[in-house]
């Protein structure tokens, strides 16, 4: 009886010639010419984006650095490395914002975010770089800050603030204060969050003066260290200024003040190792109501991908005119390579499919050509299904566009269009995008860009992003200008028009480089190829750890 | 619930009494298991959780951890006899060993005592006495004067006659105690009078003796033993010439360099010295041997089995124990002296808890990591103790004896050097790396040894502070240890919390951590304990850069060392293997906390290195107004400050506080282990905070008193 019952474990659920059939196959040549010639881009590529991420890993320059050793201060990096959980990963998000964007080089914004396990709860980090322009906060500083705490919103992490800023950097304040998703948002977002449950600590390891001084102050909880940590609405020369009285930084609004008398925070650090250790601790101490998430569906045991993943510098070419196969992609960033794909032979530019990304099950979305008619409405159908069943959604973006043209048009393209949109838009599960190649149109609206607010979206170091090509643009824009000097009677020689056309091509370039994106904080981070699979593996533990389930509704599919 | 009424007709023991405690206890009831006799062990109120208490069949308990009130008194041990109907009690060494009341009042109870008669126990315990009977029985005397007349004056006019070096000696007691070397004549009454004082705490009687004080001595002992029809076998002998404090810390069998002409003479004079005193039982002939004249006198009979024995043990292929058993049942010895073998080379090594660099003192402290060398037939590990004992300042301070046979000698010290270098223990300082430089010392290999073999050879055994290129040398060992610490460090920190962590985040705990666009990279600043060095602690700074694979590249700064590229693989609790450049090395590391430390023990191929690393992260409650964090580190005490140097009680407090005192006075006297210290002046000043009086306990690193330089800084 034993025997037969181990024959019947050891039956296949279906016949044995399908059993594999959701493993992707090695369709990699190595031997190629485009092989050789993407990687060499490829790794051309990745150095500089090292020797950037490099430069912003010095923060504000060894003098700077210097003066806040001797008072004792770690680097934020350095700080939030102390506070999360030893030998911990932590997946820091926009490490090039502020890149050329400023006059004077802003490393990494002036602050520090990203996301790491503290006693193994996931907690989102906002740390201002007092070595870059005193901690103070430009409008990209602003805007990382809320998007850090957007996520945190969205993810439900708890957010440790590690407060080390002059506040507002003054000469620009009329871009960072007055406006809706300007300094005040961030208060704003700090009592929202604190309503709805999501914990708020601050660490004040530096200064926090002026507008700063709420971070702590809206905390739930909050630490000081003794010396270095002051708060104070306005620092002793505005107060010599205001009303004579001279009083020293301490005094007006040091650790001690704060912690006995005034109540405005509530730990005193002797030092700062003392105060991360508290810091530890309150996030040791934190028990999240419906802390439930989606994480039952997880499986602990999975298979790592069968081909490498270093392989991702090889597949993606620079050249965006070259189309790779999204698969290739795809096997090497799910587990086991294993991808059931969905309507496989409808659409095929669309490449529909579950897989699972270190044990969570995802479904995938991505482009393996231009979007036709069928493809945009298998999308559809597809986000459809992941919404129903609570499955969160990659979307790997290489895409030029919609179909364009009279045939196209006469099918309904927009109307085809507007249901992956109209989908993508109210999918109510995780969304985790990342653009591996080209970014453009309305592509990158079927395809989740940054508008339609996925959770994370990250790009490789060879994306672009644009309305349309830069040929395409200078080709309409100079059929335009052709036509109004036609008017006017202005002469336009071939010449000229090249010219013209050179600098609308050139323009399109720069502004349509990944660094120029992530400078600007159009997405969360530009991340190497090769760490694609782990980079959405924590993004994805994040977005599903605290999170509830939320059922989705669409609105008026065009039919 | 007493048996004492149960007579065998056989009149042998069935049951057996140790005396005693530690490792010895446990090798006596070895043996009593082996010959199916049961075992009663019997302990102090500090040993209730110990081995020698787990392994006996009973176990009594005697009293408070001071040994006069428990494994001294034997009204108390008598008791716990005939509570356990044991007819016999072996007293093992120390103790009640060589005392012939305690003998005496196990006969007058009907009690086997397994040992010599009381009678020769009394003989041989008087020192002067004892030397008047070898001296009539023909037996090498060592000049000196043993009247009974203790007269000071008189005392030095007889030193004066002996002539200098002269050694002060107690006529009772052993093992060093009270004993001090007088160079000059001026020195001889301070010295008389400390011998005295230490003779009279340790043994109660305060009489003293003279000696000769040979320059070049050897120390070599031989083994009798006799049973009780006046047959006396000897068993070859031991050399236990390599002291520190007169105590020995690695014994021979046989002894190097001599002829067999000399051992033959050696064992025939103690033969006759056992047949003077009618002896039975386990016994040793102690002589000094003048190497620069070849004589060799009588020294002492220690009337028990010595703490060395095993080496003999293992030259003869005899369980020495078993023989002392089967004498105390009445059976005769099992060979003549013709029949007795000498088989091959045996060595044994102390471990005591001692601190090397301050001059041996003893330690305490917690065995955190115990894990002696692999046993074999051939290496033996004698221990009483086992991972999270404690080692009290209640007892002798020994925490194992190494013991390795080999075909010859050198094929025995290799033995003994891979054994050393994997002898772990952490916790507690021990000589044991010490053991290490003396078993490969290149004058040790060749025999040539003395009692004065240390301090002969002072600059190989010690690192030299001053000197810049070994203490380089040995820093930079040091540093890659702490280079494979750190990495071993990181491995079994990603092993505990990966396994901690719940199973839906693991993908945060994945080996390297991730980083975007740059390797994780950490500091680790450790601080090189080095125990073989008077200097406080040395910082390390190590950083760690996780690169993928898992391996590890580490910087330990210094333009000297150069980086190291690991990987780790984590065998189990401690142990790693350790991969660079293509060499792969067993590691084991040993991690415990102590006081605001973590401590890290590293042992890698040969070396072994203790460093310790501040709990960053710990969070001590502390208020505001205590700025300065509690410490019982010696080093955190203020300049000028003394701490205790080990852990005692005070004896005597020599001056005042506030006095004025001169570099190198004498303040206090401590007593541990039942040796006294003496507690100078650092430097010249006023004495401040002393605070400490006679009779009080002190822990290890107690801050003493201060000494400053001003008397408006008294306090």
């Amino acid at each position: 009886r034993s025997i037969s019952r181990r024959r019947r474990q050891n039956l296949p659920l279906c016949p044995s010639r399908y059993l594999c059939s959701s493993v992707l196959p090695d369709t990699l040549d190595r031997t190629s010419d485009s092989y050789a010639r993407n990687s060499e881009a490829m790794e051309g590529l990745i150095s500089q984006l090292h020797s950037h991420i490099l430069q912003v890993m010095n923060g504000g320059g060894s003098d700077a650095v210097k003066r806040n050793t001797s008072r004792n201060k770690l680097l934020p990096r350095d700080r939030i490395d102390s506070l999360i959980d030893p030998g911990s990963s932590f997946l820091e998000l926009s490490q090039l914002a502020g890149h050329e964007l400023y006059d004077d080089p802003l490393p990494s914004g002036g602050i520090i975010t990203g996301f790491g396990p503290v006693h193994g709860k996931l907690c989102m980090f906002v740390a201002n770089d007092p070595t870059v322009k005193g901690g103070t906060y430009f409008p990209i500083t602003v805007k990382k800050h809320l998007r850090a705490q957007e996520i945190a919103a969205k993810c439900r992490l708890p957010c440790m603030y590690l407060v080390d800023s002059g506040g507002a950097f003054l000469p620009k304040q009329a871009e960072i204060f007055p406006d809706k998703e300007n300094f005040g948002r961030i208060f704003y977002n700090q009592s929202l969050m604190s309503a709805d449950g999501i914990p708020q600590i601050a660490l004040v390891l530096g200064s926090c003066t002026a507008g700063g001084a709420y971070i702590p102050a809206m905390a739930d909880e909050s630490v000081m260290v003794k010396g270095n940590g002051t708060i104070f609405l306005a620092g002793p020369p505005l107060v010599k200024a205001a009303t004579g009285e001279e009083v020293s930084a301490e005094d007006l609004g040091g650790a001690s003040l704060h912690c006995r008398t005034s109540g405005v925070s509530d730990y005193f650090a002797q030092d700062e190792q003392h105060a991360l250790a508290i810091g530890r601790n309150i996030a040791k101490n934190l028990h999240m109501a419906g802390n439930m998430g989606t994480q039952h569906q997880r499986i602990s045991d999975f298979k790592e991908p069968l081909y490498d993943e270093a392989e991702l510098r090889a597949i993606a070419p620079t050249d965006l005119k070259q189309s790779f196969d999204i698969r290739s992609v795809i096997s090497r960033i799910v587990d086991g390579s294993e991808f059931d794909e969905f309507k496989k032979l409808y659409g095929a530019t669309l490449v529909t499919g579950f897989a699972r990304i270190f044990g969570q099950p995802v479904g995938i979305i991505g482009n393996n050509g231009i979007l036709f008619n069928e493809s945009a409405v298998k999308g559809a159908h597809f986000i459809e299904l992941c919404t129903q069943r609570n499955i969160p959604l990659i979307f790997l973006q290489n895409i030029t566009g919609f179909m364009v043209g009279s045939k196209s048009e006469a099918n309904g393209i927009a109307k085809s269009g507007a249901k992956m949109v109209m989908a993508v838009s109210c999918a109510k599960v995780p969304k985790i995008t990342v653009v591996v190649g080209g970014s453009f149109g309305a592509g990158n609206y079927a395809m989740c860009g940054r508008a339609y607010s996925p959770d994370f979206m990250f790009f490789w170091p060879n994306a672009r992003i644009s309305v349309m090509g830069g040929p395409q643009a200078a080709g309409v824009l100079a059929q335009i200008e052709g036509a109004s000097r036609k008017k006017t009677g202005t002469p336009w020689s071939k010449e000229e028009e090249e010219k013209f056309k050179a600098g609308v091509v050139e323009a399109y370039d720069r502004e349509g480089s990944a660094y120029y994106s992530t400078a600007r904080l159009w997405d969360d981070g530009i991340i190497d190829p090769a760490d694609t699979r782990k980079v959405l593996g924590l993004c994805l533990a994040a977005a599903t750890t605290n999170r509830m389930p939320e059922s989705t509704k669409y609105g008026v599919f065009r039919m | 619930f007493s048996s004492n009424s149960i007579d065998r007709a056989s009149g042998r023991i069935e049951k057996l009494l140790i005396a005693n405690r530690g490792e010895i206890a446990c090798r006596i009831m070895r043996t009593a298991k082996r010959l199916g006799i049961r075992t009663v062990a019997v302990y102090s109120d500090a040993d209730e959780r110990s081995l020698h208490v787990k392994l006996a069949d009973e176990a009594v308990r005697i009293g408070p951890p001071p040994a006069r009130l428990s494994y001294l008194s034997a009204a108390s041990i008598i008791e716990a006899a005939s509570r356990t109907g044991a007819q016999a009690i072996h007293p093992g060494y120390g103790f009640l060993s060589e005392s012939s009341e305690f003998a005496q009042l196990c006969q007058d109870e009907g009690i086997t005592f397994v040992g010599p008669p009381a009678s020769a126990i009394r003989d041989m315990g008087d020192k002067s006495a004892s030397k008047r009977i070898m001296g009539a029985a023909g037996v090498p005397l060592v000049p000196g004067y043993h009247g009974y007349e203790q007269d000071i004056d008189l005392m030095k006019l007889e030193a004066d006659k002996i002539g200098y070096p002269i050694l002060i000696k107690p006529t009772h007691g052993g093992g060093g105690k009270g004993m001090r070397i007088v160079q000059s004549p001026e020195d001889f009454v301070d010295s008389f009078i400390g011998a005295q004082r230490e003779a009279a705490a340790s043994f109660g009687i305060n009489t003293i003796l003279l000696e000769k004080y040979i320059t070049k001595p050897r120390h070599i002992e031989v083994q009798i033993f006799g049973d009780k029809y006046g047959n006396i076998v000897h068993l070859n002998e031991r050399d236990c010439s390599v002291q520190r404090r007169h105590q020995k810390i690695i014994e021979e069998a046989p002894a190097p360099n001599i002829s067999g002409d000399f051992r033959s003479h050696l064992g025939q004079a103690a033969v006759s010295a056992a047949k003077a005193v009618n002896y039975h039982s386990a016994g040793t002939v102690e002589f000094i041997v003048d190497t620069l004249s070849g004589e060799f006198y009588f020294m002492e009979m220690n009337t028990r089995l010595q703490v060395e024995h095993p080496v003999t043990e293992m030259i003869v292929g005899q369980d020495l124990v078993a023989w002392q058993i089967r004498v105390a049942n009445g059976e005769p010895l099992p060979f003549s002296q013709s029949e007795v073998p000498l088989l091959g080379h045996a060595f044994e090594a102390r471990i005591y808890a001692e601190n090397v660099p301050k001059g041996f003192l003893p330690a305490t402290g917690i065995l955190h990591h115990y894990h002696p060398v692999q046993a074999s037939s051939e290496v033996r590990v004698e221990t009483g103790v086992e991972q999270g004992d404690t080692v009290s300042m209640h007892y002798d301070p020994m925490i194992a004896k190494l013991v390795v046979w080999g075909e010859d000698r050198t094929g025995a010290l290799i033995k003994m050097r891979d054994s050393l270098s994997k002898f772990q223990v952490a916790g507690l300082p021990t000589n044991i790396d010490f053991l290490s430089k003396l078993a490969n010392h290149g004058a040790f290999e060749k025999g040539e040894v003395e009692t004065h073999f240390i301090e002969l050879h002072k600059d190989d055994l010690f690192v030299d502070p001053d000197d810049e290129l070994s203490t380089q040398l040995v820093y930079k060992s040091a540093a890659r240890s702490a280079a494979i610490a750190a990495a071993c460090l990181c491995e079994k920190e990603h092993a505990s919390t990966s396994e901690s962590s719940p199973g839906s985040l693991s993908v945060w705990y994945a080996n390297p951590p991730f980083r975007v666009n740059h390797f994780a990279k950490r500091t680790m600043e450790l601080e090189w304990e080095d125990d073989t060095s008077k200097g406080g602690p040395k910082l390390v700074p190590v950083h760690v850069t996780h690169m993928p694979k898992g391996k590890y590249l580490i910087e330990t700064g210094g333009s000297s060392f150069p980086d190291l590229e690991l990987n780790i693989v984590h065998l189990g609790n401690h142990h790693f293997r350790v991969e660079h450049d293509g060499l792969s090395t067993n590691t084991s590391m040993a991690v415990y906390q102590k006081d605001q430390f973590e401590h890290i023990h590293i042992w890698h191929g040969s070396c072994h290195h203790h460093f310790r690393r501040r709990n960053k992260l710990d969070l001590v409650d502390i208020d505001e107004s205590n700025q300065h964090r509690p410490t019982t580190e010696a080093s955190s005490h203020p300049p000028g400050s003394v701490a205790a140097p080990m852990a005692g009680l005070v004896v005597k407090v020599l001056v005042k506080d506030g006095e004025k005192v001169p570099e190198g006075q004498p303040i206090i006297v401590l007593e541990a282990m039942k040796m006294e210290h003496v507690v100078k002046a650092t430097h010249a000043g006023y004495i401040s905070g002393l605070r400490v009086s006679a009779g009080q306990q002190v822990s290890d690193g107690t801050l003493l008193f201060t000494v400053k330089e001003n008397r408006g800084d008294v306090s």
